[in-house]
């Protein structure tokens, strides 16, 4: 197994399946197969003639499998590459390498099969996808149109991609609402008339109304208040039952990741660290970040004192330390971290999957 | 004047009331709140947006601009060098003593250390501001004093960093400079509005450490304004729950989080994804916060409460804060009936939290 990173440089053939077990609760075939995906952003001089002096490497060699009518939790902190690696997925970026196999329920647009590939698609192309995957944005307070009606807003996407007439796109804003807890008659008001939770179910409607079968949630509880996001993430849960929905759930709080998330992937300074079932990467985190971001995590019974171990601060994506990113933080360092690259692995005896050199020693040690 | 003993109270909020006076009307952001800052504790003023808990720590350093005003109530700090009560909320707006007070006695760390710190000047420069403003040293014994605190913050190099701009540093080390700002002269009291919000979890969990050291070192008295009950648990020592405008619950940290006594309190802390629950339902609050403009009659929590009683909760004014067994406060008319066995005592042997009665100075002469 460790065979695979005998050289410091990644491994350019597409990471084995062997590499993403299916895990024990997963169903048939993925509805998506990111295999190693990157996103990587110039960084230019200052001046009239400017050229690239470095590079971004905001999502590195990101792999894993999504199973219809999971939820996968994308953790990590600010810089982590968390939202870039969704949006780059949703082809809101174009990736700079990779592969996104994306499978469909029939062939859409010019494409003979139902899985194509959404890192390689080309941008005209793109529109007849979008209606099946969708995104909820963080911020309820910029992410609608304040000029425009909870109507309009929702019934946009349909508008977009000619469906129906008014009348019928009326009955869909309708129905919608209704499955977000909203009531019909709030469809001919504004944002500012609504609350932080009511906009962020006006957003969850706009995102559902196409009816689609990937749904990226991107912070979308995070600006909420706690008694507020448990309505929200109830209903998330309620409509991922419902319309058997695929979320990816990009966020930085632990507690509602573990609530609401079946698998969980780790990411620091743009690479997975650790990927695994939720409750085996809570009960037992095995990675040395994983363990350092739950132990800094305030716990809510004040007679748990929490741990604070981590020193240091998040990788810069644009002036990485060699080796493993983590290595100057990390408190179980030795001698291969520095200069070998660990890539991500299953660990020997699990289905948890980690980049770390300390359980998956590298080859030749 | 005698010396002062630990736990006795350095900072007394009473009836706080600051309203912003709009063309929508006037708006009660803070309304009748009353506090007691122990010497030496930290008392976490927790709640969600819209509930006055920054307000509240605004309003004691005066830091209300119009159309907001302190409208009543006394914000009495008792100075540790027993030169007299000072009641903040009486001082005239350009006088010494509101100067010596900010800054000097009390001191604030703000949430976002981008807007707190000013872009064109180094972080030297903004640090010695506050030391020439408030003591009388030389400009070498100010830039000594930077370099010296920067240190006890942690910052790395921070003979070379003194000279650096905000924008050359990270997040975590631009809220370090902050509160080594705020802590350069030694406050009396520290007022901290969420200092770690905008900060991830391990920073969050370097500064909260460094808080908690230069808390205890010091004896400082802190103030720590925050939504995260997480943060609540790891460093408070009292806790002031806080539900539009008002006080509904305050007690002690395990109080409040393990044996919570008012509704809000207990239906807040049930809403907080927990272990073990995973995929469940969770038990949330209905319907949303209301806004200032609009708040309920009778208890303001009683559309959202599932307590509630027709004809009891609904009607008449806001309930009053009172003291139960254990010297738990909290706002409710029906805590006896929620929580058998919990008795009220009576106002009179009630005053160890809330401060014994000062004699104020309703402007500090000079």
């Amino acid at each position: 197994m460790p065979s695979a990173i005998s050289s410091p440089t990644i491994a350019a053939q597409p990471l084995a399946d062997a590499l993403n077990p299916q895990p024990s609760t997963a169903r048939g075939e993925p509805l998506l197969k990111v295999r190693n995906l990157s996103k990587h952003f110039p960084i230019m001089s200052k001046g009239l003639i400017s050229r690239q002096v470095g590079i971004v490497r905001a999502v590195e060699q990101a792999s894993f499998d999504l199973y219809p009518g999971e939820t996968l939790g994308l953790v990590g902190e600010s810089g982590s590459g968390k939202t870039t690696c969704a949006r780059t997925i949703l082809r809101a970026l174009k990736p700079t390498s990779g592969t996104a196999h994306f499978r469909l329920n029939e062939p859409v647009g010019s494409s003979k099969t139902n899985v194509v590939d959404l890192a390689n698609v080309p941008e005209n192309e793109l529109k007849v996808l979008r209606p099946h995957m969708q995104m909820i944005f963080q911020d309820p307070y910029s992410s609608l149109n304040p000029r425009m009606t909870v109507a309009d807003i929702i019934a946009e996407p349909l508008l977009i991609h000619g469906m129906g007439n008014a009348g019928e796109r009326r009955d869909k804003v309708v129905a919608i609402l209704r499955k977000v807890g909203l009531k019909p008659e709030h469809m001919n008001r504004y944002p500012h008339a609504f609350s932080g939770g009511q906009r962020q179910r006006i957003g969850i409607a706009r995102a559902l109304i196409m009816r689609p079968s990937l749904v990226v949630a991107d912070e979308a509880v995070s600006a909420l208040d706690v008694s507020v996001q448990a309505q929200v993430i109830n209903l998330l849960m309620d409509l991922q039952q419902e319309f058997r929905l695929t979320y990816i759930f990009v966020a930085h709080n632990l507690s509602v990741v573990r609530h609401i998330c079946n698998r969980v992937a780790v990411m620091y300074a743009g690479k997975i660290v650790e990927l695994a079932e939720t409750e085996e990467l809570f009960r037992n985190p095995r990675h040395p970040y994983t363990q350092g971001l739950m132990s800094a995590e305030p716990n809510i019974d004040p007679d748990i004192p929490m741990n604070f171990g981590l020193t240091g601060e998040v990788a810069d994506t644009g002036n990485l330390p060699s080796g493993c990113s983590f290595h100057p933080r990390c408190p179980k360092r030795f001698e291969p971290c520095d200069k070998l690259t660990p890539q991500l692995q299953t660990v020997p005896g699990t289905q948890v999957q980690a980049s770390c050199h300390l359980l998956c020693p590298p080859a030749g040690n | 004047m005698p010396k002062q003993a630990p736990g006795e109270v350095v900072l007394s909020i009473e009836n706080l009331r600051t309203h912003f006076i709009t063309d929508d009307g006037n708006i009660p952001a803070v309304d009748g709140v009353s506090l007691s800052l122990r010497r030496g504790k930290v008392l976490a003023i927790v709640g969600e947006s819209g509930c006055g808990k920054s307000v509240t720590s605004y309003s004691i350093l005066r830091l209300i601009r119009p159309p907001g005003k302190i409208v009543g109530g006394r914000i009495v700090y008792q100075p540790t060098d027993g030169s007299g009560a000072i009641d903040i909320a009486a001082l005239n707006e350009n006088s010494d003593e509101l100067y010596q007070v900010r800054g000097g006695y009390i001191s604030m760390i703000f949430q976002e250390p981008m807007t707190a710190l000013s872009p064109v000047h180094t972080v030297g420069n903004q640090i010695c501001e506050a030391i020439l403003l408030h003591q009388n040293v030389s400009k070498q014994v100010a830039r000594e004093r930077a370099i010296d605190m920067l240190k006890k913050v942690g910052i790395p190099g921070a003979e070379r960093r003194i000279d650096q701009y905000p924008h050359e540093m990270s997040g975590g080390m631009r809220q370090r400079v902050v509160i080594a700002m705020a802590l350069v002269c030694n406050p009396d009291v520290l007022i901290a509005d969420e200092p770690t919000t905008a900060l991830d979890v391990t920073i969050q969990a370097q500064i909260l450490k460094l808080i908690k050291e230069l808390q205890s070192a010091r004896g400082t008295s802190v103030v720590f304004i925050t939504h995260d009950l997480g943060v609540v648990a790891q460093i408070a020592h009292d806790v002031a729950v806080m539900y539009l405008g008002r006080v509904v619950e305050n007690a002690s940290v395990r109080q409040v989080l393990k044996d919570p006594l008012h509704p809000y309190t207990i239906a807040l802390l049930r809403s907080i994804p927990s272990h073990g629950k995973r995929g469940e339902r969770l038990p949330a609050i209905r319907g949303s916060v209301p806004t200032l403009t609009n708040i309920p009659p009778g208890c303001p929590f009683h559309p959202r409460c599932e307590y509630a009683l027709n004809g009891v909760c609904n009607v008449g004014g806001a309930p009053e804060l009172r003291t139960f067994t254990g010297n738990r406060k909290a706002a409710c008319l029906r805590i006896e009936e929620i929580h058998p066995g919990v008795k009220e005592i009576p106002v009179e042997s009630s005053n160890e939290l809330s401060g014994t009665v000062h004699p104020y100075l309703t402007s500090a002469s000079s």
